[in-house]
Parts: C-alpha cells; structure tokens; sequence
C-alpha cells in the first residue's frame, strides 16, 4: 500500500467543507463551543479565502426577507418557495431559514460587505428577495469572520484535505476520512459531531462545451457530490434527488440574467421574435396551481423556452438593446440625465458579469457586443445538483425543535442518522437559500450541533478495522497505477485500469444521454431510465479499478466516483417518481403529466450499508396551517 | 488554455514552499514547476476562469485567455485588486477599451467581528441565533404560533 503517514484529529465538532453554509457553522459554533469547552475543526480541499461556488465573488444577496422593516413575513418567503418548487418543499426548514436570514445579512454588512443603500439608508432590491451587492470579495469577507471566530474559540482549521468518506459507528457518525492534497497523509477526523457542507454537484452531466471549455458550467467545477456521497454512504435518507437545477443564462459563458430580467425588465424571445412565456401562456395551465400562480415557477420559465427551442424556433435571445432603449426613453427631454442614468446602467450590467461570472464579460469584449444595441443569446445550461438554489436535493434533516413539524427526530438539520447535521447544498428540500440562507442555516446548524454535543456527545468509538479498509480503499488507485502502468508503452491506455477522465466520460455520457441531459434536450423515460441503471453496474464495477498517477489524480478520482453516487441517487429517483414535476428540469415522456394525486409527495431514498440495498420510500408534504 | 501564466514575468513566488497561485486556486490547478520555478495551470480544461489566481499574483504574471471552445482571440478582462476596490480593464477585440472600478469592502481587512458588535446571550436551547434577537432588528425570532 502507498506509504502515506496517518494524520489524527480528535475534535468535538468538525465541520466538512469551508464554503457559506460552513463559514456559518464555524461563527455560530465557535461561539457556544467556546462557552462549553469544546474544540470545533474545518476542514476543506481548498483555501477558505476562495473555496466553493462563491469564489470568485457574486453581485447580490438573493434572500433577504426584510422582516424588521416590515417589507415581507417569513410565512411570504415559505408560500414563494412552495410555488417556485410546484408544491414539494419542506415548509419547516424554509421557515426557519427565513427567520434567521435577515440577521445573517446585518452580520454581513457588519463585516465589510458593501450592501447598495438608497438616499434613506434602506437597502436597494434587485427584486423582491433580492439586494445588490458589491460582491467581489465576497468569500474573503465571510471566510474572515468564520475564521477570526474559530481563532477566539481555539478552533481548528484544516485546508487542502480531501474528505472522502464518512467514519461511522452503527448508525452514528463519529468523524471522517480523508487526504492531503500537498503532502502524502491521510487525515483521521473523530468527532462527537459532524456536519456536512461540501456544496453539490456539478459535471455529473456532460456539459455543453467540452474541450477546453469543460470547466465552464455554471456550478463551480471544483464542487464534485462530496455531500451526497457522504450522506449516503453513512446510510442517511436523501430527498428530492430527481429536483435537479437547470439555470438559463447567457448562452456558454453562463453569464447571470436576474439583473437584466429584474432590473433592466428585459424580455426573453425566440428567433422569429415572439416571446415564449407570452406565447405559450395556455401551456400553463397544463401545471395549474402552480402554472398559474405568480411568480411563475422557475422551471416552466425554462420550459416555455424549451419548447419554443424543440419547436425549431432557437436561439433564444435576451432583447438587451430593446430593453436599454425604453429606459432611454423615459429620459427624452433630459438628455443629461440619459447619459447620467445609461453610465450607471452600463457599470451595473458589467458589474454583474465580473463579479461572477468574469468569461462572461470576456466574451461580451470578445465579439465586440454592445447590448444597447444588438441581444445576446441566452440558452439553459446543462443539469446541476444545489439543493441551495432552485433545484432541491440534499440530505433528509430533522426540523426546528420549537415548531410543530411531522419530521422531528431530534436536533435541527440533523439527518437521519446520529450525529451527522447537514446544511447549505448538502441539505435536501429547502430551496431558495442561497448563499445568505445558506450561511444561515449553517448559524442554525452551528447552535444545533454544539446542544447535541454538550446533551449527547460521547466519546467518537471509531473502530480501527473501518480506517484501515477505508485507508486502503482510498489509496488503491495509486497502487494500481504503479502495479501496471509499465504494462503498456503508453500508460493512459491500459487494459488493467481507468484513469479519472475516462471514468468521467463514461459517466457523463450515460447521465447525458439516458438521464435527460443537453443532447437529450432534457427528456427521460422509464425505459432510458433502466437502461441507465444496467450501465451503472459496470460503471460502479469498473470505479474499483480506478489508477492514479499522482495525488492529484487521486483527488480527480474521489471527486468522480462521488459523482458517480449523485448520478445514482438521481436517476434511481427519476425511475421511482412515476410523473412529470418540474418539466424545464426533467421531462418523463412515458409520463407527461403531473399527478397531484399520487405524487404530491417527496421522493426519498436511502442506501444501506450493511446490505448495499437501495430503498425508495414517500414522503407526505406538510403545509404549515394557515399559511 | 483558460488561466495561463507570463513566463517573463513569474517568479515562482520566490520560492516559497507554497506559491500565492497555488494557495489560492479552488480547484488545485496551480504547481510550480521546480525545475523552471514557473508555475502553470496542469489542467486547463478544469478551469472555471474565476481569476482568484490572477486577482492574488504580486507578480501580475497570470492572466486569462478566453475558453477556445466559444470565446473569439483578442479580448481581455485584466483586474487590479487593492485593499478597498477593484479596478477592471476590459480590451475588445476592436480594440477599443473600458475601465471599471468597483468597492470591494467598507472596512480593513481582517477587521471582521464574528459577533457584529450585537449583544449576545447564554441560552442554548433558545431558537435565538448567538446575536439575535437584536441582530434581526427584531424583539424576538419570529416563530409560527
Ligand atoms: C454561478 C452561481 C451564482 C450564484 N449567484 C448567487 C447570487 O447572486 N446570490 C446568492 O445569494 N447566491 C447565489 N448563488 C448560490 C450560492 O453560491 C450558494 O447557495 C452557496 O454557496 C451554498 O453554500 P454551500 O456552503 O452549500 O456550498 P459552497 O459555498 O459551494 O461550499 C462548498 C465547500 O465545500 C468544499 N468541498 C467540496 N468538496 C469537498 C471535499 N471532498 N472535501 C473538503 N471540502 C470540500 C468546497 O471547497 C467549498 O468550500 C450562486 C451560485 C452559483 C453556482
Ligand atoms: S502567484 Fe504569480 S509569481 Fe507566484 S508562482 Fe504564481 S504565477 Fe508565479
Ligand atoms: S482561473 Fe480559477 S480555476 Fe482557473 S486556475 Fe485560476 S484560480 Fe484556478
């Protein structure tokens, strides 16, 4: 075996991941821990400074509530997210987000991040959830507190250490495994409590562009599955694994829309000009309630273009100039304050692109575009797990202990089994958190853990037997390449072994294909479905003879077969719910319609480990009364 | 070739044993070629374009030239990052060029107090985050009745 020294950490709370959600862990725990005694750990694979989708900054706060100025109720944001997720969200779980969310954002603000105000001081809406922002720094603000607070409690922080799998005791976590990306050591965590953070999942499905661009999905490419594969491999019960996201943006850059849809209040149009959601209004009420209701879900958005795309009437523009151009009319008799207006306009739209998505404005300087006076195509990017933004999926929490919820087992955000909390991506059916609403739930699962620990925390019984399979496991692929990468004369093709891109391949070309990915225009079936699952057998066989040249490849390794137990938990929940939800997500053609009737439901699912059986299972939906 | 690295202009960080590209990159991208002590993006096909590594560089020697997949040659989108803004110089393909300056935080850095100055309190099975309710702007946490 690879000759790698083992690390050990003992904590009492370690925190897997370092991104928004985690930052928020870290500062709430660090505050409790500090008054109990106890030592909380973070540890990520990369720097806090830039780790996770936030790295390269965002332009605004999309969930800000605004309770104490009276702008909207929590039970507002709970009725918006049931809406946009056509009836299936976890009302508990949103609802105490949104309770605790507006205190997150003054928090922010405390901490350096510049929040647009107006003349009164009253922070300035991109839309009704949403505030402006002058993002850039956005993660080195939030990281820097998280930190300084860890620093004040004696906590720890770990980077550049890969977590690969859970360490579990029975059906208690009691830690983690994982590696060094820099040095050749393997990292022993045991915790009383362990809280997973790890973001969701991106290239499980083949993207659009696929040469040097490959990197450029909308969902950071460093954010691989971590999350569900942990949960699932500690054998907790996962939701809404088939609500995937599919975001339409600028088309391959992936540039963000909601400043030119909100702000600037531009229309989205095919090529002969009309525009689909005017169009195809009548499609709607093919998804009534909630086709009908405002706003219109985000996934029939999607749909009614995705329609108008099948119907041969592509590409879809963005209409930037016409847009710009009412604006300017408004100004007619005061051509000063045109331009004062349009300066202010046109630093705001480029300001979105570089504070997010930098290719963006890349390609804009690229073809010369000026969007006062030509469109720009907008296209939906390829599928996506973030159970944080508008897709769903993520583990099965346990709700708030002081509301009157059918799913409590005992600490908020705890999963299904003892001792693992989840929050941010990695938790399931609270969607519309964001990364305010992620960081909060992180403040929330922050307290939770720490009371768990002080009422429960026993010493972590990690059995020595468990760290030398999985401490084996983890580094076989590094073994394998050394024991035959001289059979052939040129290693990257060997009969005895898959290197981590052609592993990758395999997987995105079933996702893609049978799964409903781009080049299925986003269509499945039962039959595509089963197919799918025949070609995961050999897929999961062939993950065991996985070779790495060097620690890096092993890192590509442990990200890919993570992905591969999303792409599992996703297409094993498409086969079991047996309608069409979220059409501009994923469309079942055996099963066109939505069936409020059997399906008003969540879709769970769980893999044991003891058994290695997968277990589908229902899950009723609960209203919070009178809301 | 996303994120690439001026060969003149790299100093491989001096040869720290980690270098600020290398620190940085979310996505482990960034290595120092000891024998060269230059450093290069090992896989761009990975590459998100997200520019940390450019952003932190002392030297200025990284810069991003557009995903050859969909992005036409010739433009560029340099940032200057200093304590309190970021200044942008976007090159068009024509030539022609635009500045941008942008604040990137309203305080110093490493000033942040993970308890925002808000008063706290010592109930842990209270539904009361460690700075609310005063924090929410709000007497209590909201809860449905
Ligand atoms: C393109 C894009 C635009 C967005 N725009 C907005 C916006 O305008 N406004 C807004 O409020 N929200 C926006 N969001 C949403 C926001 O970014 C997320 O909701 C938020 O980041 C989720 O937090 P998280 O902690 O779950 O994940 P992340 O912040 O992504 O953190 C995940 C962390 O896990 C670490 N990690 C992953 N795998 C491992 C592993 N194996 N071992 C150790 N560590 C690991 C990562 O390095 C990272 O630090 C956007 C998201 C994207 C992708
Ligand atoms: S940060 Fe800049 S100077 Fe330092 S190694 Fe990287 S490219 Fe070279
Ligand atoms: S642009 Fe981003 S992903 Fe690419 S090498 Fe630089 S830091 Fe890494």
């Amino acid at each position: 075996m690879a000759n790698f020294e083992t690390v050990e950490v003992s904590t009492d709370l370690l925190i897997v991941g370092a991104g928004f959600a985690a930052c928020g862990v870290a500062t709430e725990a660090a505050y409790w821990a500090k008054k109990n005694g106890l030592k909380v750990t973070m540890v990520d694979k990369a720097a806090t400074d830039r780790s996770g989708a936030v790295a390269m900054g965002l332009s605004a706060i999309n969930q800000y509530v605004g309770v104490r100025d009276g702008e909207n109720t929590c039970e507002d944001y709970v009725r918006y997210v049931r809406q946009d997720l056509m009836g299936i969200s976890r009302e508990d779980l949103v609802y105490n987000i949104a309770r605790h969310v507006d205190s997150t954002v003054h928090l922010f603000e405390k901490w350096g991040l510049k929040i647009w105000t107006d003349e009164e001081g009253k922070y300035v809406h991109e839309g009704r959830w949403q505030l402006m922002i002058n993002g850039e720094s956005y993660k080195i603000i939030i990281a820097e507190a998280a930190k300084n607070a860890l620093a004040d409690a004696g906590g720890e922080l770990i980077e550049r250490v890969f977590v690969v799998d859970p360490l579990m005791d029975g059906n208690k976590c009691v830690g983690a495994i994982g590696f060094s990306t820099r040095e050749e050591k393997l990292y022993v965590f045991k915790a009383k409590a362990t809280v997973i953070t790890a973001g969701g999942a991106v290239h499980v499905f083949r993207p659009r562009s696929v040469g040097e661009g490959f990197g450029r999905s909308w969902y950071p490419p460093f954010n691989t599955g971590t999350s569900a594969y942990f949960t699932l491999k500690a054998g907790a019960e996962m939701t809404c694994q088939e609500v995937r996201f599919i975001p339409v943006r600028f088309k391959d850059a992936y540039g963000p829309v909601g400043a030119w849809f909100l702000l600037f209040k531009s229309r989205a149009v095919s090529a002969v000009g009309g525009e689909y959601m005017a169009v195809r209004k009548e499609e709607l009420n093919n998804w009534a309630p909630y086709g009908l209701a405002k706003p219109i879900p985000a996934n029939l958005r999607n749909y009614l273009g995705m329609l108008d795309v099948d119907a041969g009437l592509g590409p879809l523009y963005m209409e930037t100039s016409e847009a710009i151009n009412k604006i300017a009319d408004e100004y007619k008799e005061d051509p000063k304050g045109y331009k004062k207006k349009m300066k202010e306009l046109e630093a705001e739209a480029w300001e979105d692109f570089l504070d997010m998505t930098i290719s963006q404005a890349h390609l804009w300087a690229a073809m010369n575009v000026k969007p006062e006076e030509k469109h720009s195509e907008i296209a939906a990017c390829e599928p996506y797990f973030i159970g944080s933004h508008s897709g769903a999926s993520g583990a099965w929490v346990s709700g708030p202990e002081d509301m009157d919820t059918p799913y409590k087992w005992g600490y908020a955000n705890m999963c299904t089994v003892d001792g693992l909390f989840a929050a941010g991506d990695a938790s399931g059916a609270s969607s519309h958190k964001f990364s305010s609403g992620s960081h909060a739930e992180g403040r929330i699962v922050g307290k939770a853990a720490i009371k768990y620990i002080v009422e429960k925390g026993a010493e972590p019984n990690v059995d020595a037997a468990q760290v030398d399979a999985l401490k084996a496991k983890i580094l076989a692929p590094l073994d394998r390449y050394q024991e035959f990468c001289k059979v052939t004369t040129e290693p990257s093709v060997n009969p005895n072994y898959l290197l981590w891109r052609q592993f990758m391949d395999r997987l995105q070309k079933i996702m893609d294909e049978y799964a409903g990915g781009v080049t299925a225009a986003f269509k499945t079936s039962k039959a595509l479905l089963e197919r799918a699952m025949e070609l995961f057998v050999y897929l999961r066989e062939d993950s065991e003879k996985l070779a790495a040249e060097d620690i890096y490849s092993l890192e590509r390794i442990w990200e890919n077969v993570q992905r591969m137990w999303q792409g599992e938990a996703h297409v094993r929940t498409m086969l079991f719910r047996e309608e069409t939800r979220w059409p501009g997500y994923y469309f079942r053609s055996d099963t066109p319609k939505m069936d409020e009737d059997n399906w008003h439901c969540f879709a769970n699912c769980k893999w044991d480990p003891a058994t290695g059986e997968w277990e589908m299972m229902k899950r009723d939906v609960w209203n919070i009364p009178g809301v | 070739m996303p994120s690439f690295v001026i060969d003149e202009k790299c100093d491989g960080c001096k040869g720290q044993d980690k270098t600020a590209c290398m620190y940085i990159c979310p996505n482990d991208l960034m290595v120092l070629d000891m024998e060269k002590m230059k450093a290069y993006n090992r896989d761009p096909s990975m590459c998100w374009e997200c520019q940390c590594c450019v952003k932190i560089c002392p030297q200025q020697a990284m810069d991003v030239r557009g995903y050859s997949d969909f992005i036409p040659l010739g433009a560029s989108c340099v940032p200057l990052r200093g304590s309190e803004d970021i200044m942008w110089t976007i090159k068009f393909r024509d030539g022609s060029i635009k500045r941008f300056k942008f604040p990137i935080r309203t305080n110093e850095e490493g000033s942040a107090d993970p308890l925002g100055g808000y008063a706290t309190h010592d109930d842990l099975n209270s539904e009361a985050l460690a700075t609310e309710p005063e924090s929410l702007g709000l007497d209590a946490v909201p809860t449905v009745s």
